[in-house]
């Protein structure tokens, strides 16, 4: 059994999403929908694990806006939804976030935003939080794991009873952290779906679920929040932990709850700074609040990524300025807390150090500067594509067609583990130099064509995922061909959402709950689209350079290249070689070959490596994943590849 | 079963507690694991924390994964307690035991989360970076890592994890040998049985036994 269906009372050690995927299933979730974006993709993942004992709609979307749409479909029927997406998955919702919170919502539908500070895995450290206040929804942020369960079970309670959808938002230090829960009761009664609406039009619970008309919809969810302040003034999830009359008061809630203690801790500053915890975080619970900053001159916003709290408190405070008197605020405006980047303990205790003027104890100099001297020693890791992955050949064979072209090429880039060849360019072989959202690179691709009456002369190219094809590629892609661009657009079609963990997607026969389904064929799109379309399996080298080449000498049209190759850790390759590859000694001339130790210095494979003493090539076996790409590179033929007789 | 965790991982006094002697627990002990994207890092780290959770503690877990997965640096801060849940990345210098499943990745930990106190224990065998696969940068030698640790550490262990992983057919196996040889210097509070108890509920009993054996062949590493 899933420990995710554990039962009441059980203490589980749970993912943060594990925990919100379990405070859904408390709360009696039916429909859960999602795009996979590191750090959200576990709910989701987890609720299609149990979807069949709980008897759960679950649904990997083909992108936010229409997850988002397929819960609220739930929603106006009746029944509890939920939709799941990282922080930019929030601006692709967003056009149909405006009109739902107009129109308003009947089941309980939470919309579930895991954010990513520091950019541990994004290329953005976008924050939806400015949503909440713009469209005018509650929003919860839980500060631990038992919080991010009970937390999201309330959420449910609090959409159903304003009538409105209610987000949720994580961040990558609570969703990809793990704690303790307790668990609480499943429920075992269901709800029938049922959509009512003959009901008068201001009748969200009967009428049409539309957003007109504008202006007495726009009060009605005004009103709406309102009620939503009293509740939060009351709401048990947030606390006070401190003393009476504080130095410092300390306004913070998510993960950076959790830095402050550490940090209170670490200066010992338990009787000196209070901590007020809030996990109602728009709109401010108005009463709880000048409660507490009557307590203190002192107040400092800890809080991740932009001032979103820091803002509005200040808001607040000079409305009630004459009740509780002019106050001095620390945060990310004066400059006491960074303003970009994610926060830790450590960023958080220097801060209160500097308030309160008190030391933290510190390691002895002697080690310190020991360290310092150690840690110059250590190289940095830098990321890149892994030992067997599709996209090095892709790359390689890119670079090289735009090399023999000669006309200074380039390609725009796109979101997916290819990002790294912009992310770190050497991995890319210097070929990609754009890199920004979803579907980005065959838009501007689309747009640097049309530069050529203006001089450009480059050919253009372009590459996203299979992925991400579906998901936002194919307006761009229709565009290009509408506005006749001539483009070069490449998919490396790796066979699953891999970045993220092998999610499924239209392309595959299989969806999130595993039942068959009938795949959409990339080729077939393109075709449609009146598109030149080849297929080519990217580890071949000869043909795939072909192609290339002839469609950059191909002028004036629309040309795209699917490379289809399956993710070296996709589960069905994992572990099991193709070839079992080597470096053949007596062929490997070394520094004396001429070559410049290509295979080391240029084709970057973490497995291929050189060994100082002997001065020549070595595959590192245990990380070598045996696609054998590296034997067709290497000019001596000294790199030898045999075909493993039972792949396992 | 509960073992008591201030009894466990005082390495100052040979590192050979049991961790079976009952005393009250007054400080949160805090555990890196790190390695490279690939090794099974989180694996491990969420092996160790659902047997500490069954011990009775309440653990949490702050890991980095996502894209560090391809070829990057892999870190799970690992913070047991006996009665709260801490922020999931641990303060600098703040360490009091790590793991690694790289000896590169050990010693840049080190260089972060060390104190005199902390102890290690880490797999010899490197996982060399890009750039000194290029020739761009170097690799500090097996000695000078062993130094650092001498110098930086109050005892560390050195193994060569990914050959036992080898030997018994896959070098990923390495992460259980580490956690075998963990329960062995007896750091944090946990044991064979507790180990089996885990596995038991998580593997298929196919991958039941080799996960033992690589266990028992990390454990008789310690000596």
């Amino acid at each position: 059994m899933s420990k995710l269906l554990s039962s009441d009372k059980s203490t589980v050690l749970f993912l943060g999403n594990e925990a919100i995927a379990r405070g859904a299933l408390e709360a009696g979730i039916e429909v859960a929908t999602g795009y996979p974006g590191t750090p959200s993709s576990e709910v989701i993942e987890s609720l299609a694990g149990v979807a069949r004992e709980r008897d759960l709609y679950v649904e990997w979307s083909v992108n936010e806006k229409v997850a988002l749409e397929v819960a609220a479909a739930a929603s106006f029927a009746g029944l509890r939804s939920m939709a799941v997406m990282k922080q930019n998955g929030v601006n692709v919702a967003s056009d149909f976030l405006l009109h739902l919170t107009a129109s308003g919502t009947r089941g309980g539908i939470v919309l579930v935003s895991c954010e990513d500070p520091g950019a541990l895995s994004s290329v953005n450290e976008g924050e939806s939080r400015y949503f909440a206040s713009m469209l005018e929804m509650p929003l919860l942020e839980p500060a631990d794991f038992q919080e991010a369960k009970d937390i999201t079970k309330w959420a449910f309670e609090l959409s159903e009873a304003i009538g409105n959808v209610v987000m949720l938002r994580s961040v990558t230090r609570m969703s990809h952290a793990s704690g303790n829960v307790i668990c609480g009761k499943l429920p075992v009664k269901r709800r029938k779906a049922s959509f009512q609406y003959e009901g008068p039009v201001m009748d969200s619970q009967t009428g049409p679920m539309i957003s007109t008309p504008v202006v007495a919809k726009h009060l009605l969810r005004q009103q709406k929040l309102k009620e939503v302040r009293r509740i939060f003034d009351n709401s048990p999830f947030n606390r006070y932990i401190g003393p009476v009359k504080p130095d410092l008061l300390i306004i913070t809630g998510s993960a950076c709850f959790l830095y402050s203690c550490e940090a209170v801790e670490m200066l010992a500053l338990q009787k000196r700074a209070g901590i007020l915890k809030l996990a109602t975080t728009w709109p401010l619970p108005p009463k709880l609040l000048e409660k507490y900053l009557r307590k203190a001159e002192k107040i400092l916003i800890v809080e991740e990524v932009m001032p979103f709290l820091e803002e509005n408190v200040k808001v607040m405070a000079s409305g009630i300025a004459g009740r509780i008197g002019i106050k001095t605020f620390f945060g990310k405006y004066d400059g006491t807390l960074p303003s970009a980047g994610e926060l830790n303990p450590d960023i958080v205790a220097d801060a209160l150090g500097r308030i309160l003027k008190v030391k933290r104890k510190s390691l002895p100099a002697n080690y310190l500067k020991d360290v310092q001297k150690t840690a110059a020693l250590i190289p940095p890791r830098e990321q890149t594509f892994c030992a067997g992955c599709p996209h090095r050949a892709s790359f390689w064979n890119i670079h090289n067609a735009v090399a023999l072209d000669g006309r200074k090429g380039f390609v725009c880039g796109d979101i997916g583990c290819y990002s790294m060849a912009a992310l770190s360019p050497a991995t890319g072989y210097h070929t990609m130099p754009t890199l920004h959202s979803m579907g980005s690179g065959t838009g501007l691709a689309s747009g640097f064509a049309k530069l050529a009456r203006f001089g450009l002369d480059q050919p253009i190219l372009t590459v996203c995922g299979d992925s991400t094809f579906y998901h936002a590629v194919i307006p761009a892609l229709i565009n290009a061909q509408h506005n006749r661009a001539d483009i070069t657009f490449i998919v490396l079609d790796n066979a699953g959402t891999a970045m993220t963990g092998f999610q499924p997607h239209p392309g595959l026969s299989v969806s999130a709950l595993k039942e068959v389904v009938p795949a959409v064929d990339i080729a077939e799109i393109c075709k449609a689209v009146g598109a030149k379309v080849a297929v080519s399996d990217p580890f071949d080298l000869l043909a795939t350079g072909q192609i290339l080449t002839s469609f950059l000498a191909d002028k004036g049209s629309l040309k795209v290249l699917i490379l289809r190759q399956a993710c070296a850790l996709s589960p069905e390759k994992k572990g099991k070689k193709t070839f079992d590859v080597l470096v053949d000694e007596t062929r490997c001339l070394g520094d004396a070959c001429g070559c410049n130790r290509l295979c080391t210095r240029i084709f970057r494979c973490p497995a291929l490596t050189w060994d100082r003493d002997k001065k020549k090539a070595v595959v590192d076996e245990v990380i070598c994943a045996g696609c054998g790409v590296c034997a067709s590179i290497c000019p001596q033929q000294a790199i030898v590849k045999t075909e493993v007789s039972t792949p396992g | 079963m509960r073992v008591d965790l201030s009894a466990a991982g005082d390495c100052q006094n040979g590192g050979q507690h049991t961790g079976m002697k009952e005393k009250t627990l007054t400080k949160t002990k805090n555990a890196i694991l790190t390695g490279v994207g690939g090794q099974g890092n989180v694996m491990a780290s969420r092996t160790l924390a659902h047997m500490l959770v069954d011990a009775g503690y309440v653990v949490t877990i702050g890991e980095t994964f996502g894209m560090s997965q391809r070829g990057g640096s892999v870190m799970s801060h690992l913070r047991v307690s006996r009665d709260s849940v801490k922020s999931p990345q641990i303060p600098r210098g703040g360490a009091d035991v790590i793991v690694g499943l790289e000896p590169l990745e050990a010693l840049r930990v080190l260089t972060v989360y060390g104190n005199p106190q902390v102890c290690v224990l880490y797999n010899s065998r490197p996982v060399y970076p890009i750039g000194v696969i290029t020739g761009e940068l170097s690799y500090p030698s097996g000695e000078t890592i062993r130094n650092a640790f001498e110098r930086l550490s109050s005892r560390y262990w050195e193994i060569d994890a990914t050959s036992v992983g080898v030997k018994l057919g896959n070098p990923v196996l390495s992460n259980i040998v580490m956690i075998g040889a963990l329960s062995k210097t007896g750091l944090l509070p946990f044991d064979r049985r507790s180990f089996e108890k885990e596995i038991k509920k998580t593997l298929s009993a196919g991958k039941y036994e080799i996960n033992l054996k690589a266990f028992d062949a990390g454990a008789d590493m310690i000596k």
